[in-house]
């Protein structure tokens, strides 16, 4: 339990998707600019990664790694078709924020409301990818994919509601002109990713 | 994403090849029409590569060819891609080219391979390829597309490559893995800059670089 506790906290700020590995940049700038529409996005993002990680994982154990298709027949035993992964992870992506956003204008009008012109915003999303990129390099399982997940979508979240928090206070500010807009988020990003580089070495 | 200042003549029947329009094409992307700083995209792979020179060379060269190629071959079948799927086919073209060059990665130089690590794969999700899928070649003829993909990504590498040559030189005193920094200076006291090393350097130094472009060229204020 505290091995799951303490990869969530890593995921959350130690590790932070956008202060550590800039996964996400481009939606992190772009929707930032009012709590509102910021926490949104947020939210999407937890869903679908923690949606298509797991589906990730299942598809990567079960299809892709050498000898994952014994299953199917012994003698596919030696196939290895990892290199495939990049199109299968994309695809499953596109596929399920497809699917998510459908079966939400279906059965949840105000839910899509909200969160529906996200939703095609998240297939590009680096750090969706990249969640499941990290899970296949680090070889975490089934629970530890989910713990992660998890995690890498809530630090998402916290990092682009604190970004929105400050920008709503910039407005009111008085900047030079040349470094308004993209050149003050920048500066204001790095500060955020060196407080959250007091949270290194950080274990339960 | 839609910062789209280039305008390319449809009737081109006998244009020639490299054409002042074509020209503008692929020169726009370097500095008034730059991909990160003016157009906002592709800002997520740009910052973790760019402690080293070497491997932020890779990623331009990388992301330069699978722009310009899934360009041409979006461009190439633009008519017949459904409406409703069309992100999905286009993920599809980055994704097979972005597979190729990590193959190609991982056969001949290992260590840049695993250096990189998870970047190469992001590659696919970089916004400047998806950007240019949608706002130029779907539209496009082949061949402007082909050049506004090697116009952005080479935009791109620039700015890579500049935090790269920065973030080494004062990180570690090198400059492609050779001395760059004389040894006196090191016996003078002279001490390398750790903070080069960390990420959040990476953001600050793409803010004054924002900064001194836009200060240099005011019509680039509050683009965004």
């Amino acid at each position: 339990m505290e091995h799951y506790l303490n990869m969530f906290i890593k995921a959350v700020f130690v590790e932070n998707a956008i202060f550590a590995f800039f996964l996400g940049m481009c939606s992190y700038l772009a929707v930032s600019k009012k709590i509102k529409t910021a926490s949104g996005l947020g939210i999407a993002v937890i869903f679908v990664m923690v949606l298509t990680t797991p589906l990730n994982y299942i598809i990567l154990e079960h299809l892709l790694k050498p000898g994952a298709l014994a299953w199917v027949h012994p003698s596919l035993a030696t196939v290895d078709l990892t290199f495939l992964a990049f199109i299968l992870f994309i695809s499953t992506i596109a596929g399920a924020v497809q699917l998510v956003e459908m079966v939400v204008e279906k059965f949840s009008p105000a839910l899509y409301n909200s969160l529906g012109i996200f939703l095609p915003l998240i297939t590009v999303n680096c750090s969706i990818l990249g969640a499941s990129l990290f899970m296949q390099e680090r070889e975490y399982n089934f629970s530890e994919t989910l713990v992660f997940s998890v995690g890498t979508g809530t630090g998402f979240f916290l990092a682009i509601v604190l970004m929105a928090a400050i920008r709503e206070r910039l407005r009111y500010s008085n900047i030079p002109n040349p470094l308004q807009g993209l050149g003050i988020a920048m500066i204001i990003t790095g500060l955020m990713a060196m407080a959250f580089l007091s949270f290194s070495g950080i274990q339960l | 994403m839609s910062v789209e200042t280039a305008t390319v003549p449809q009737e081109a029947k006998k244009e020639a090849l490299f054409s002042k329009k074509n020209r503008r094409v692929l020169r726009d992307p370097l500095d008034d029409n730059n991909p990160i700083t003016v157009q906002v995209l592709g800002i997520c792979s740009a910052l973790a590569v760019t402690v080293q020179v070497k491997p932020a060379l890779i990623m331009a060269i990388g992301v330069t060819l699978v722009t310009a190629f899934s360009s041409l071959i979006v461009s190439l079948i633009r008519d017949s891609i459904p409406g409703r799927i069309r992100m999905i086919v286009q993920l599809v073209v980055v994704a097979l080219l972005v597979t190729l060059v990590d193959q190609i990665l991982k056969a001949y130089m290992f260590d840049v391979s695993k250096k990189l690590s998870v970047f190469v794969g992001l590659i696919i999700t970089n916004c400047i390829v998806m950007g240019r899928l949608e706002a130029f070649a779907m539209s496009k003829k082949p061949w402007p597309s082909f050049l506004d993909g090697i116009g952005n990504g080479v935009g791109y590498g620039i700015i890579l490559v500049v935090v790269a040559v920065i973030r080494e030189v004062f990180g570690s005193g090198t400059l492609l893995g050779f001395k760059v920094v004389p040894q006196f200076l090191y016996d003078m006291g002279y001490v390398n800059n750790g903070m080069m090393m960390l990420p959040p350097m990476a953001l600050f130094l793409i803010g004054i670089y924002i900064w001194i472009q836009r200060a240099r060229n005011p019509k680039l204020f509050n683009v965004s």
